[in-house]
C-alpha cells in the first residue's frame, strides 16, 4: 500500500492541508503528489515539463480531482485522463464542493469513477475521505496500466 | 332559379327591361287600337249615311207616287251591301212603307227615335248600327229611310288588329330580352369586376389589389372608388399591425435574451455560491477542529467553547447555502407535468421521519388515493419539507398525530398537512412564506427558514397556492392546491 501513489488535483491551499490532515487522521501513510492546477496535473500524469524525469511507467492508484482549477479545469482533465491510452483506465474521484446536479451529470459523463461531496464539517470529510482510502487504495483492483502487460 | 333564393341583378336587370318594353308596347298597341275602332266606327256610320242619302232621294219618286214595287226594287239593290242585314221606307206618316231584310225579319224602329228638326240619328246595338234619315223632297219630309248595318267588318278588324298586336308585342319581347341579355354583360361587368375582387381579398387577404375603375358607368365608379379607398385604408391598418407585431416581437426577442442572460448570470451566482462560499466555512471548521484536536489541551474551557461555536455557525452557514441553492434550483428548474401520487410520497416521507427519530411516538393518517398534476420531484419536496415541518412542530409533546389528505371545495382540490404540535401566532401567518422568515428561534426548533419559502415557491410555479392556519399550542393545518 506504501508504494501507491495518491493524485490530490487541488488548488485551495487550505483544502489541499485539510486533505492531508484527513489522510494522516486516517492512518494513510501513501504518498501524496499535489498538482495545484490542471496543467500541473496533466504535467505530471504524462511526465512532461518538471515532471519530464519521472517514471512513466508507475501511475497514481487513485486520482483525486477538484472541478474548479486555474489553467485547465477539472472536467478539462479528466477529458485528457480519459482520452489517452496511457491513462484512460486509471481511477479518478471528483472531490469538490459543488453540488450541482449539471457537475455530477459532466462528471460522470466523462468517466469520472466517484463523486463525492467536500462536507463542510471536518468529522464528516475526514470520515469521507477514511472511506475513499479504504475503498481506491485497498478494496478497489485497478486495471493493469498498460505498460505493464 | 329558386324563387326564394335572391335573385342575380342581371335576371332582375332583365326582367325589368322585359316588363318595361311590355308596358309600353301594350300601351301603344292599345291606344293604336281603340283609335282605329272610334275611326272605322266613324267611317262605317259616314257610309251608312251616304247609303240612307241615296236610298232616300233614289225612293222620292216611289214616295210621291205611293210605288211599293218601286221602292221594294230600290231597296233590294242594298243585297249587294253584305254588311247590311235590314232597311225600312217610312212613309210620312212613321208607318213602314216598304221592308228589307237580308236573312230574318227583324224589328223597326218608330221613327220617332228622331227628334223634330234633327237631320240624322244613328245608334249602336248589340254587334250592329241602326241609321235614320228623314227623306226631303222641295223642303217637305215625305218619309224615313231606316238602315242596320252589322258591326261583323268591325270585329273581324279588331281581331285581326289584337293578332297582330300580340305578334308584335311577342316579338318585341324576344327582341328585349335579347338586347337586354346582350346589354347585362357590358353593364355588369364593373359590379363582377369589383365582386371578384372584394372576394379575391377576402381569400388571399391581399390588400394591395385594387378593382378597376376605368369605363365603369358615374355611380359605380363612386363604388368603386370608396371601395379602393377603403382598400388603402385596411392595408395602411394592416401594415401599421404588422408593423407593431414585429416591434412587439422584436421586444419580446431582446427581454427573452435578457432573461436567458440574467438566467445565466443567476446560475453562474448559484454556482460560484455552492463552490466558493462553502470551501472557507470548511476551511474554517477544519482548521478550528484541527486546533482543537492538536492543541485542546492547552486551551480553556472558554477557548473550547468559542471553537464549538464557531464550528455550530460554520454547520448552520453551510445549511443555509445548501438551502439557498435549492431555492434557486426550484425557481429555475424545468417542470414536468404528470400525474403524481402523493399517497405514496407522504408515505416514503414518513418512513424516512421515523428512521431518523425511531424514539417519537407519532402517529400518521395519510389518506389513500391523493393524486396530483405536476412535477414528481419538486412535489415531493413539497411533501418533504411540510411534513418534516408537522414532524418537527410536534417534537416537544410526548405525542402526536400529524394528517395528511384532501378535500374537495368549490370545485378546487385542496390539500392538507395537519399536526396537533406548537403551532403558530395567526398574527404573523404572512411571514411564514418568506425566505429566512422564522416564528420559532433556533433553539426552540431548528430551521434555517427557507423550507417554506421553497414550498411556495414550488407551489406558485405550479399555479397553486398555499396558506395556513394554527393558534399557539393547538397544532398546525397548511392546505395547498396544486
Amino acid at each position: 500500500m506504501d508504494d501507491q501513489v495518491i493524485l490530490l488535483v487541488e488548488d485551495n491551499p487550505d483544502d489541499e492541508v485539510l486533505t492531508l490532515r484527513a489522510l494522516k487522521k486516517n492512518q494513510i501513510m501513501n504518498e501524496v503528489v499535489v498538482a495545484r492546477d490542471g496543467v500541473e496535473a496533466l504535467d505530471y500524469l504524462f511526465c512532461q515539463g518538471p515532471h519530464s524525469a519521472r517514471n512513466p511507467g508507475e501511475m497514481p492508484q487513485v486520482i483525486l480531482l477538484d472541478l474548479k482549477l486555474p489553467k485547465l479545469d477539472g472536467f478539462e482533465v479528466l477529458r485528457r485522463i480519459r482520452s489517452s491510452p496511457r491513462t484512460r483506465l486509471l481511477p479518478v474521484v471528483i472531490l469538490t464542493t459543488s453540488n450541482e446536479e449539471q457537475d455530477r451529470i459532466t462528471g460522470y459523463g466523462l468517466g469520472a469513477n466517484s463523486y463525492v461531496r467536500k462536507p463542510v464539517e471536518f468529522g464528516e470529510f475526514v470520515s469521507a475521505v477514511k472511506q475513499l482510502g479504504l475503498y481506491w487504495l485497498l478494496l478497489n483492483q485497478n486495471a493493469p496500466l498498460p505498460g505493464r502487460l | 332559379m329558386h324563387l326564394l333564393q335572391p335573385a342575380s341583378l342581371a335576371s332582375r336587370l332583365t326582367r325589368m327591361n322585359v316588363l318595361v318594353s311590355a308596358t309600353a308596347l301594350f300601351l301603344a298597341c292599345a291606344a293604336f287600337v281603340a283609335f282605329d275602332v272610334i275611326t272605322f266606327r266613324q267611317s262605317i256610320v259616314r257610309n251608312l249615311s251616304v247609303q240612307a242619302q241615296v236610298l232616300g232621294s233614289t225612293s222620292v219618286a216611289s214616295l210621291v207616287f205611293n210605288d211599293r214595287d218601286s221602292a221594294q226594287k230600290t231597296l233590294a239593290a242594298l243585297h249587294a251591301a253584305p254588311d247590311v242585314v235590314s232597311a225600312c221606307l217610312y212613309s210620312a206618316d212613321g208607318r213602314p212603307f216598304v221592308e228589307y231584310h237580308r236573312d230574318v225579319p227583324r224589328g223597326l224602329p218608330p221613327v220617332a227615335r228622331l227628334q223634330p228638326g234633327e237631320q240624322e240619328a244613328y245608334w249602336f246595338g248589340h254587334g250592329d248600327v241602326m241609321l235614320l234619315d228623314p227623306i226631303v223632297f222641295q223642303s217637305e219630309p215625305i218619309g224615313y229611310i231606316y238602315i242596320e248595318s252589322s258591326l261583323d267588318a268591325l270585329w273581324a278588324r279588331v281581331r285581326l288588329y289584337l293578332f297582330i298586336s300580340a305578334g308584335v308585342l311577342l316579338g318585341a319581347l324576344v327582341a328585349a330580352l335579347a338586347v337586354s341579355l346582350s346589354f347585362r354583360k357590358v353593364t355588369l361587368q364593373p359590379i363582377h369586376a369589383l365582386a371578384e375582387v372584394a372576394r379575391a381579398i377576402s381569400q388571399d387577404r391581399n390588400y394591395a389589389v385594387r378593382a378597376p375603375a376605368g369605363g365603369v358607368p358615374l355611380e359605380l365608379g363612386d363604388l368603386v372608388g370608396a371601395f379602393n379607398g377603403m382598400l388603402v385604408q385596411i392595408e395602411q391598418r394592416d401594415r401599421e399591425l404588422r408593423d407593431a407585431r414585429d416591434e412587439l416581437e422584436h421586444r419580446v426577442e431582446l427581454r427573452t435574451a435578457e432573461l436567458a442572460a440574467a438566467n445565466k448570470e443567476l446560475e453562474s451566482f448559484s454556482y460560484s455560491v455552492s463552490h466558493d462560499l462553502r470551501a472557507p466555512l470548511r476551511s474554517i471548521d477544519g482548521f478550528s477542529l484541527a486546533l482543537l484536536q492538536d492543541y485542546g489541551d492547552s486551551l480553556g474551557a472558554d477557548a473550547r467553547d468559542y471553537f464549538g461555536r464557531i464550528r455550530a455557525a460554520t454547520r448552520r452557514m453551510g445549511l443555509l447555502i445548501d438551502d439557498l441553492l435549492n431555492l434557486a434550483r426550484v425557481t429555475r428548474c424545468e417542470i414536468r407535468h404528470e400525474r403524481v401520487n402523493l399517497t405514496d410520497i407522504a408515505r416514503a416521507v414518513e418512513a424516512d421521519l421515523r428512521k431518523a427519530d425511531s424514539s417519537r411516538a407519532v402517529e400518521c393518517h395519510i389518506q389513500e388515493g391523493v393524486e396530483a398534476e405536476g412535477d414528481v420531484h419538486l412535489l415531493r419536496v413539497v411533501l418533504d419539507n411540510l411534513l418534516s415541518n408537522a414532524w418537527k412542530y410536534t417534537s416537544r409533546h410526548p405525542s402526536a398525530c400529524i394528517e395528511f389528505g384532501q378535500m374537495n371545495s368549490n370545485g378546487d382540490r385542496i390539500y392538507y398537512v395537519k399536526d396537533d404540535g406548537a403551532g403558530f401566532d395567526p398574527a404573523y401567518a404572512g411571514k411564514l412564506f418568506g425566505a429566512f422568515q422564522r416564528l420559532h428561534g433556533a433553539s426552540e426548533f431548528p430551521g434555517t427558514g427557507v423550507g417554506l419559502a421553497t414550498v411556495h415557491r414550488i407551489l406558485l410555479r405550479h399555479g397553486g397556492r398555499i396558506w395556513a392556519e394554527s393558534e399557539v399550542e393547538k397544532g398546525a393545518t397548511f392546505y395547498f392546491t396544486v
